[in-house]
């Protein structure tokens, strides 16, 4: 129905862009990961594996890597355990105010990230709203120091802000169950517990996948919870490739890194998609 | 006010007490009145169905027999003890849903055994009935397939499986037919006939299609709006409608409105006798009942009560045809006829005046 | 049908602390926003607005805003411009590399900002592009062309193709047909998306972070003065900020919900990237 022109009209310019600022980025990123640079600060373009033996030689970066992960992972977690019974309470219960609650899960979702870290910082601090609060009930004598600048403080930060980003998915896969499959379980004689993991929990686990990514590579990416709240023991893989194209100048051995965690993440990306398309039975 | 005749437990096999009794429910959405006093008994081993138009609350009625609604008032007993006090998990009534409701992660023989599975029975004795149940719908080549690979026909005896592998002592059918083009529906209800036959167990049919319900009923129950306006066999709900909506619903038929005095009633140009006091009165006249006959041949029994009248409009539908004859007195009737081409003039009829059933009025119901 | 009572009974209490959990901390904010004594410390005395009249005088942080405001106005532009047509395209073209195409439109949403930002910004030395306000604006439109993209194509969906058919059936061209029948049913569309793109750019900051030159904008400014030592002043902005957020997130439910079913961007946007 559409011609060669119309088609190429629309093709053409989002291609072009695309080309020039992803494809193109991609490519110097690669480019740059396999240069050095000199000790006048000029990059010197030999192609090299230094920067790839340097990753796996220095302690730091493979070590950074894991806590990085460890923390996205308990992210993860935290969000799915936090979201799950939420989208659920949502989908199943919430009734006529589905409208209103499904409000007020995206406004956080949208509002500044900026905005929430700092929420975060001024509560979790020594002379923060909590501590205080804490100590005004006599709670506690002392302030709780690992409340702030601490992975701690991280985990919770990003749990916050990515539970939205897990309830969504789930949200959504939840209201593709017909709710006839939930009647028809119950008519055969399951209850509701044997009825929600044997048809509803796993007819909603490519939802679970999604949120799960998200939160996950959203999290190991970070670099400004850590810089806030994080603290010296709370820093994540993102900060060394900040150091590294800031102050520590070293813009090859940022670029290696930040390859590394492109296709890392591109992995995790198109396992999750395999994995969600095994479940999904539409 | 009740419109319901008091339903009889017609069916041959019974004798005992119902299976099912459902007494005086009622459901209301809001303020939106569903269902107002239903009472019913279904009885072992038969072929029930629920007909009406939608919004009829034929449904609802299901669902609350299911366990998916809970009655406003009112309560149902299967076997003498109180059903809907129980959730939709403890009752001994399986369900076949109208988009068969299969589970899309299962294949067909875990859908089939899904019941069973539940209960916790041993595998062995649910693998042996789930190959019986597919044998018995013939569906055993299909045992590993998935729902969404399947016809809609096929899914539809899938789901019959899946509920009467349970043994259910009552089997609920919601519009199960309707989806299915008209061929494959007219050899299904064929073939849900025979199967009930062949099980034995009460099944508790839906439908707004009255040639569905009366191919496959014992008995046929008629719900407008929220009440039981006639519980009887086809035949009997056929040739002898208890009011005129039930008259009209199923089947064609004539409404004969005429004032009785003295033991005759007139209506236009027609009289005949009755046995009824005086008063406005209403019949039912089925259009087969009304024969043609050659010209006026002077009354041929003085108990035919005689029309005629011109043609005013011919539905040709197959083997026989509905024509509307319109006489003098601005009297309107249809007769159903075999097909004969050219039918022109004037036609004279008569007809049998006890194939003018008496019926009562069906008042506009507000809802 | 009735749920098991034990569920029933926890599952609300779950979401409200949840509520709680996301909540809480804003509120927190703002209620500090008017505390005399600092950002800290509870209860909160001294109720003031003087946070609010020491911001409103801060020449920095409007001169940040109306960057932020430029900036955001041609991510916009240039979203929607390369993103109704890359919907467009992957509703209705075939060619080759075109799963490529869409997974890489889709990319940026779900990328850490860091790989967006540092990879632009390679390119940008590579170009030899001063880093700059122009460097920004590139930065979201690329990185929010994927917003466009999918808002605009979940708009195609329920596009009747038949009504683009009749209009090239009665004598308009592929343009004509284009302006007078696709755009304007898409309208609902393009306008949350905009709603979206607007306030996505006003926030954001990962990607800024990396291409800002001498101008800031808002969130890079507030970024600033954080490294420097936190005041209520900057609850105060925030607080503004989130009610700002609020009123458009809203705004853009209640467009998206106006034309039938529930919007979930963030599902949907997983759901094409996988």
């Amino acid at each position: 129905m559409f011609s060669r022109a119309y088609r190429a009209a629309i093709t053409l310019p989002p291609l072009l862009w695309v080309v020039i600022f992803l494809l193109v980025p991609y490519g110097l990123l690669f480019c740059y990961s396999f240069w050095s640079v000199s000790p006048s600060q000029a990059i010197v373009h030999s192609w090299t594996l230094d920067n790839y033996r340097e990753l796996f030689r220095v302690n730091v970066y493979l070590q950074t890597l894991f806590r990085s992960m460890w923390i996205a992972a308990r992210v993860m977690i935290f969000s799915l355990l936090l979201g799950y019974p939420l989208a659920y309470y949502l989908s199943f219960y919430a009734g006529a105010r589905k409208d209103l609650f499904y409000q007020l899960v995206i406004i956080p979702l949208w509002v500044s990230y900026l905005v929430r870290a700092y929420a975060w910082k001024t509560i979790l601090g020594s002379d923060g709203v909590l501590n205080t609060l804490l100590q005004y009930v006599h709670f506690t004598k002392h302030p709780l120091e690992f409340l702030l600048y601490s992975p701690f403080a991280v985990v919770l930060t990003l749990t916050h802000i990515y539970t939205p980003f897990a309830v969504l998915p789930i949200y959504a896969a939840l209201e593709h169950i017909p709710r006839n499959l939930v009647e028809a379980s119950h008519d055969l004689g399951a209850s509701p517990l044997q009825t929600f993991w044997r048809v509803i929990f796993p007819l909603s686990i490519p939802g679970v996948l999604a949120g799960a990514t998200f939160a996950f590579v959203l999290s190991l990416g970070d670099f400004l919870a850590p810089l806030l709240l994080g603290g010296p023991s709370g820093i994540m893989i993102s900060n060394i490739v900040v150091s590294l194209f800031g102050a520590a100048y070293n813009w090859p051995l940022g670029a290696a890194i930040s390859l590394c965690m492109l296709i890392l993440v591109v992995s995790l990306l198109f396992l999750s998609e395999k994995l969600e398309k095994k479940w999904s039975f539409r | 006010m009740a419109t319901t005749t008091e339903p009889v437990v017609t069916s041959a096999k019974s004798g005992l007490q119902p299976l099912l009794a459902i007494r005086n429910v009622a459901k209301s959405f809001g303020k939106n009145p569903v269902l107002r006093d239903i009472s019913l008994q279904i009885a072992e081993g038969e072929f029930l169905t629920i007909l009406g138009e939608s919004g009829s609350g034929k449904t609802t009625l299901l669902r609350i027999i299911a366990g998916f609604e809970s009655a406003n008032s009112g309560e149902i007993l299967m076997e003498g003890e109180r059903l809907d006090l129980l959730p939709p998990y403890r009752r001994r009534v399986n369900t076949v849903f109208q988009h068969y409701a299969l589970f899309p992660h299962l294949t067909v023989e875990e859908n089939v055994g899904y019941g069973l599975r539940v209960a916790k029975l041993p595998k062995d004795e649910i693998a042996a009935r789930v190959s019986e149940a597919l044998a018995m719908v013939k569906m055993t080549a299909f045992a590993r397939s998935k729902p969404g690979k399947i016809s809609g026909g096929q899914q539809q005896r899938i789901a019959l499986a899946r509920a009467l592998i349970n043994r259910p002592r009552l089997l609920l059918l919601d519009e199960p037919l309707s989806a299915l083009d008209a061929n494959l529906r007219r050899q299904m209800q064929v073939e849900l006939k025979s199967l009930q036959r062949e099980v034995g167990i009460s099944f508790v049919f839906v439908t707004h299609d009255q040639e569905e319900a009366m191919v496959m009923s014992d008995r046929i129950a008629l719900l407008r709006m929220g009440e039981l306006e006639q519980v009887a066999s086809p035949r009997e709900i056929y040739s002898h409608p208890a009011t005129a909506y039930t008259a009209q619903f199923i089947g064609h038929t004539n409404l004969l409105r005429g004032e009785i005095k003295s033991g005759v009633v007139r209506c236009k140009s027609l009289s005949w006798r009755v046995g009824l006091p005086d008063g406005p009165a209403l019949f039912s006249l089925r259009p087969e009942n009304i024969r043609i006959v050659p010209s006026a041949t002077g009354g041929s029994d003085i108990n035919l009560v005689a029309f005629h009248g011109k043609i005013r409009h011919q539905a040709f539908h197959g083997a026989t045809e509905l024509l509307q004859i319109v006489g003098a007195d601005g009297l309107t009737l249809s007769v159903r006829t075999a097909t004969r081409e050219n039918r022109q003039g004037d036609l004279h009829l008569e007809f049998f005046p006890t194939d003018a059933v008496p019926v009562r009025e069906s008042p506009e119901k507000r809802g | 049908m009735r749920a098991a009572r034990n569920t029933s009974r926890w599952l609300p209490w779950h979401s409200i602390v949840v509520f709680g959990f996301l909540y809480l901390p804003i509120v927190t904010l703002i209620i500090y926003s008017f505390n005399g004594s600092g950002v800290g410390g509870f209860p909160p005395r001294n109720l003031t607005l003087d946070w609010y009249r020491m911001l409103f005088a801060d020449d920095a942080i409007w001169e940040s805003v109306l960057n932020s405001v430029i900036v955001a106005m041609a991510a916009m532009a240039i979203s929607l411009t390369f993103g109704i047509p890359a919907a467009l395209a992957l509703d209705r073209a075939n060619f080759p590399g075109k799963t490529l195409f869409r997974r890489l439109v889709l990319l940026p949403l779900i990328l850490p900002g860091i790989i967006t930002g540092l990879s632009l910004l390679m390119l940008f030395r590579a170009a030899d592009v001063k880093l700059s306000l122009l460097t920004i604006v590139l930065g979201h439109g690329t990185a929010l062309i994927s917003v466009a993209t999918t808002e605009v194509f979940a708009g195609l969906q329920k596009l009747d193709r038949a009504q683009e058919e009749a209009s090239l059936d009665l004598g308009a061209n592929y343009w004509q047909t284009f302006w007078r029948v696709t755009i304007p049913n898409l309208r609902l569309s393009i306008i949350g998306a905009a709603l979206l793109i607007f306030t996505l750019s006003m926030d954001e900051i990962a990607v800024s972070f990396f291409l800002i030159g001498r101008d800031n904008t808002l969130p890079l400014e507030i970024w600033g003065r954080l490294r420097r030592g936190i005041t209520p002043e900057i609850n105060a902005i925030s607080s503004i900020i989130f009610v700002f957020s609020l009123i458009a997130i809203v705004s853009w439910y209640r467009l998206r919900v106006g034309s039938e079913g529930k919007p979930e961007i963030a599902a949907e946007a997983v759901e094409t990237v996988a």
